[in-house]
């Protein structure tokens, strides 16, 4: 049942706020436990199965754009995710020299509409990497505690993959995954002459069926608008909607919380929101209060959840919460391959992102900065959309004709037209993301001075990338040209160089934000004790990236649903026991 | 075939692998292949996102005179040939329109560019550009649509038609007339089985050895994923 607006005296067992990976996986464990729930999502409902949700397999010129972004769905017209890096009516400022976008989706499902699918484990290395390196902090928790909830998410969920027995890179329950598309051969050739591993891909995308719930993967390359056949892995579709199905789950859209509410002993009971249907406030009452609402918005509903008890924001007494915000680092390359213009054309969709990847390969000690990252790629013969045809104006002069002589830039006509024929899927490129250095001096606060158009007080953010960073972009760029070049591809645009911080991403960017209601033994320097239990707010939990010590140089959700899995394990004998 | 058949299949493991294997037969084509333009954007719309089209569709930007200019030189950079049509014919310059509306940065560069048009055919030939001979026009596209060999001087034309180009050029190419020229193959439920073998041949690639045995084999799709207590898949004919 989905709920637009209730003010209800019952209380429930559990009040989750947010629906993404880390909301979506505790509903499910809460609600099977047999526990009350109620999930509390700012946006909308979604469902990709009613044709009426439906942006799989359209196409261009169903949309008047063609494709193209909007301020609503920046990674194009028909991507699911809603909502974006600049919501009206919901603003957040920035420090002095920062610059750090934030990315929401207002929407059933959260982010895990839009993301890649990429689905890596963090490795045995990336939990203790103060003590490798000297910098930051080790996680209360290691790999082997998280390991048993990664097992059950690959079962769960699915993930296809390679045995590859890497160290750092653990393997899993692996999906088969699929076979290489023709550039990214190219690219393996290119790496292989470096002596770069490149292995197939990691995706939560459905090779082969894991229940009968969920169809299998038909190779649209499309997960990014959320799949009819739920052979992807979203939030909404694999984890919230068949809560509410099995258990007792009710669902309140279009619901912004605006604090934790607290009894007179400063434990959470409950939270209260705004209807965005009628702008008015609600309040729910709970015994247990869990954050799943994204490490930044789960921190500014703790930093605006002040009471006698909690004078600095609920489970802030250690002023942690809102620092030790970081992103993972990003830079681009992009060449063209001579070798594929006019090529041969056939159905290359396959899955909703890369077949294959390069995983962190090299050892920090011999190298100037601090962490690894891997390697993206992409390319190939996709879909056309807004964009194609563009830069010929530049990119005509790669295309040769039968003698060798160059087609000259730009020009129009029959010749122009068949020349964009001709460079169809000729195209290719690579990103790297890679892990940062969480700083206390990068954090997110509450701006005294503005409020979002329900009247809350918005995040001020501070971010500066260290040299680490910087430096680990310059060899990413190294790196690619490197790949590019033996690929037999020929570089396009410049390689970036100091002056734009050799091409690093602005944080905020790849999407990955964690840190900002970290774990730790130590109450002084840490929000969440290694349970995500709020060291001064017992029945308060946060199941998102807030309470990462350090982002990995993987993607962030699937150590967000393994630690929201063995949250809620914790929550549900936590309260058998009476302790909560 | 229709959707929801089509989705069942979808659903169902083993059945799916058979049909997915065939196409839709055309006549069972629902979609709309026309570029759509009124109606807004198809699919999983906010209320929100309904005004914002509605209000884009309901301004018009371009006046009689800026479509005339903008008819010639679309059909200019994307003529027909013999088996398939000019940019106008498949409305190009609606598109066009519907662009202005949707990122206002490109207004004035549109406008000022195609005024600047009439102000270089004047000062060259005592004539706005609409009354200029097919050769004259044609002397003043090529005096800006070669970013390479141009006059320094024409820089400001060079990038309002380099503008044009890409508006006219992904106009065309995102409409079903332009998806058949450029040959692209998609969109539609289909099993990925690697790149075909003559096109890995003609490249000089193999699949790596290490993998073969790893990668989905497309008669597995319909079997129920388990795997043994090593974490190995099962595979049912390894």
């Amino acid at each position: 049942m989905s709920i637009e607006i209730k003010s209800s005296s019952e209380p429930y067992d559990v009040i989750i706020v947010g629906s993404g990976a880390g909301g979506g996986m505790a509903s499910k464990i809460l609600s099977e436990a047999g526990l009350a729930v109620a999930v509390i999502e700012a946006g909308g409902d979604f469902d990709p199965a009613k044709d009426e949700d439906r942006t799989q397999l359209r196409y261009p010129w169903e949309s008047p754009r063609r494709g193209n972004g909007t301020r609503i769905r920046p990674f194009g017209d028909f991507d699911a995710a809603i909502g974006g890096w600049d919501i009206e009516g919901e603003p957040y400022t920035r420090g002095k020299d920062t610059s750090f976008d934030w990315f929401r989706s207002r929407m059933v499902g959260g982010r895990t509409n839009h993301w890649g699918r990429i689905s890596l484990r963090f490795g045995p290395n990336d939990f203790k990497r103060a003590s490798i390196d000297g910098l930051g902090h080790d996680w209360p928790i290691g790999y082997d505690d998280l390991k048993p909830y990664y097992d059950k998410v690959d079962k769960l969920i699915g993930v296809f993959g390679s045995k590859e027995g890497i160290f750092n890179e653990p393997d899993g329950f692996f999906l088969p995954p699929p076979k290489p598309r023709l550039h990214e051969l190219f690219m393996m050739k290119g790496a292989k002459k470096a002596s770069i591993p490149v292995i197939p891909s990691r995706l939560s995308v459905l090779t082969k069926p894991i229940n009968n719930d969920r169809g299998v993967c038909f190779f649209c390359r499309q997960c990014n608008r959320a799949c009819q056949a739920y052979a992807d892995f979203s939030s909404g579709t694999c984890l919230v909607h068949p809560a509410m199905k099995k258990g007792k789950v009710d669902l309140y859209t279009n619901s912004m919380v605006r604090k934790v509410t607290t009894d007179d002993s400063g434990k959470a009971n409950g939270v209260s929101f705004i209807s965005k249907m009628d702008m008015k406030e609600y309040k729910l009452k709970a015994r247990v209060v869990v954050l799943g609402a994204s490490a930044c918005e789960s921190a500014r509903i703790m930093l605006n959840s002040k009471s006698k008890s909690h004078p600095d924001g609920i489970g802030n007494s250690s002023g942690m919460v809102g620092r030790y915000l970081h992103d993972s680092t990003g830079a681009d390359r992009m060449g063209i391959l001579p070798d594929l213009i006019d090529r041969e054309r056939y159905n290359e969709d396959g899955v909703g992102g890369m077949h294959v990847y390069t995983p962190w390969w090299l050892d920090n000690k011999k190298l100037d900065f601090a962490r690894g990252y891997h390697i993206e790629y992409w390319g190939g013969m996709g879909m056309p959309s807004y964009g194609v045809g563009f830069s010929m104006d530049t990119m005509r002069k790669f295309i040769k004709d039968e003698f060798g002589n160059p087609s000259p830039n730009g020009g129009y006509g029959e010749g122009l037209k068949k020349d964009i024929r001709r460079i169809q899927g000729s195209t290719l490129g690579m990103s790297g993301r890679g892990e940062s250095i969480p700083m206390y001096s990068n954090y997110c606060e509450i701006d005294p001075n503005v409020v979002d158009k329900y009247g809350i007080p918005v995040l001020k953010f501070h971010y500066q990338w260290t040299d680490h960073e910087i430096k680990q972009a310059k060899h990413m760029h190294d790196t690619f040209e490197e790949i590019l070049t033996n690929a037999g591809a020929v570089l396009m645009g410049e390689k970036p160089g100091p002056e734009t911080k050799y091409g690093l991403a602005t944080p905020g960017r790849i999407i990955h934000e964690v840190g900002t209601t970290r774990m730790g033994n130590n109450p002084a320097t840490s929000v969440l004790n290694s349970n995500c239990q709020a060291h001064d707010c017992d029945n308060l939990f946060v199941v998102d990236a807030g309470p990462f010590v350090s982002q990995a140089d993987k993607n962030p959700t699937w150590t967000i649903l393994a630690l929201s899995w063995r949250t809620s394990d914790f929550i549900v004998s936590e309260l058998k026991k009476k302790n909560i | 075939m229709n959707r929801r058949e089509n989705l069942k299949l979808l659903f169902t493991g083993t059945l799916a692998s058979g049909f997915l294997l065939t196409n839709c037969a055309p006549e069972d084509k629902k979609l709309e292949y026309t570029p759509r333009i009124e109606g807004g954007t198809v699919g999983g719309r906010t209320e929100e996102e309904k005004l914002i089209d509605q209000k884009l569709l309901s301004e018009t930007f371009l006046n009689e005179d800026e479509r005339k200019k903008l008819d010639v030189l679309v059909d200019i950079i994307i003529p027909a040939d013999a088996d398939s049509p000019s940019a106008t014919e498949v409305g190009v310059v609606d598109f066009i329109e519907f662009m202005m509306k949707d990122y206002p940065a490109y207004q004035t560069p549109m406008r000022g560019g195609l005024m600047w048009l009439d102000h270089h055919s004047e000062d060259n030939y005592g004539k706005v550009f609409m009354a200029l001979s097919k050769s004259e026009k044609m002397e003043i596209i090529d005096q800006i649509a070669w970013p390479d060999k141009a006059k320094q001087d024409m820089e400001g034309g060079v990038k309002f038609f380099n503008m044009l180009r890409n508006l006219a050029s992904t106009g065309y190419f995102t409409t079903e007339a332009g998806f058949k020229y450029l040959g692209y193959i998609g969109n539609t439920p289909n099993i990925w089985d690697g790149v075909p073998a003559e096109v890995m041949k003609k490249h000089g690639f193999e699949l790596p050895e290490k993998y073969l045995d790893t990668y989905l084999k497309p008669e597995e799709r319909g079997e129920l994923a388990q795997w043994d207590e090593e974490a190995n898949i099962i595979r049912s004919n390894s």
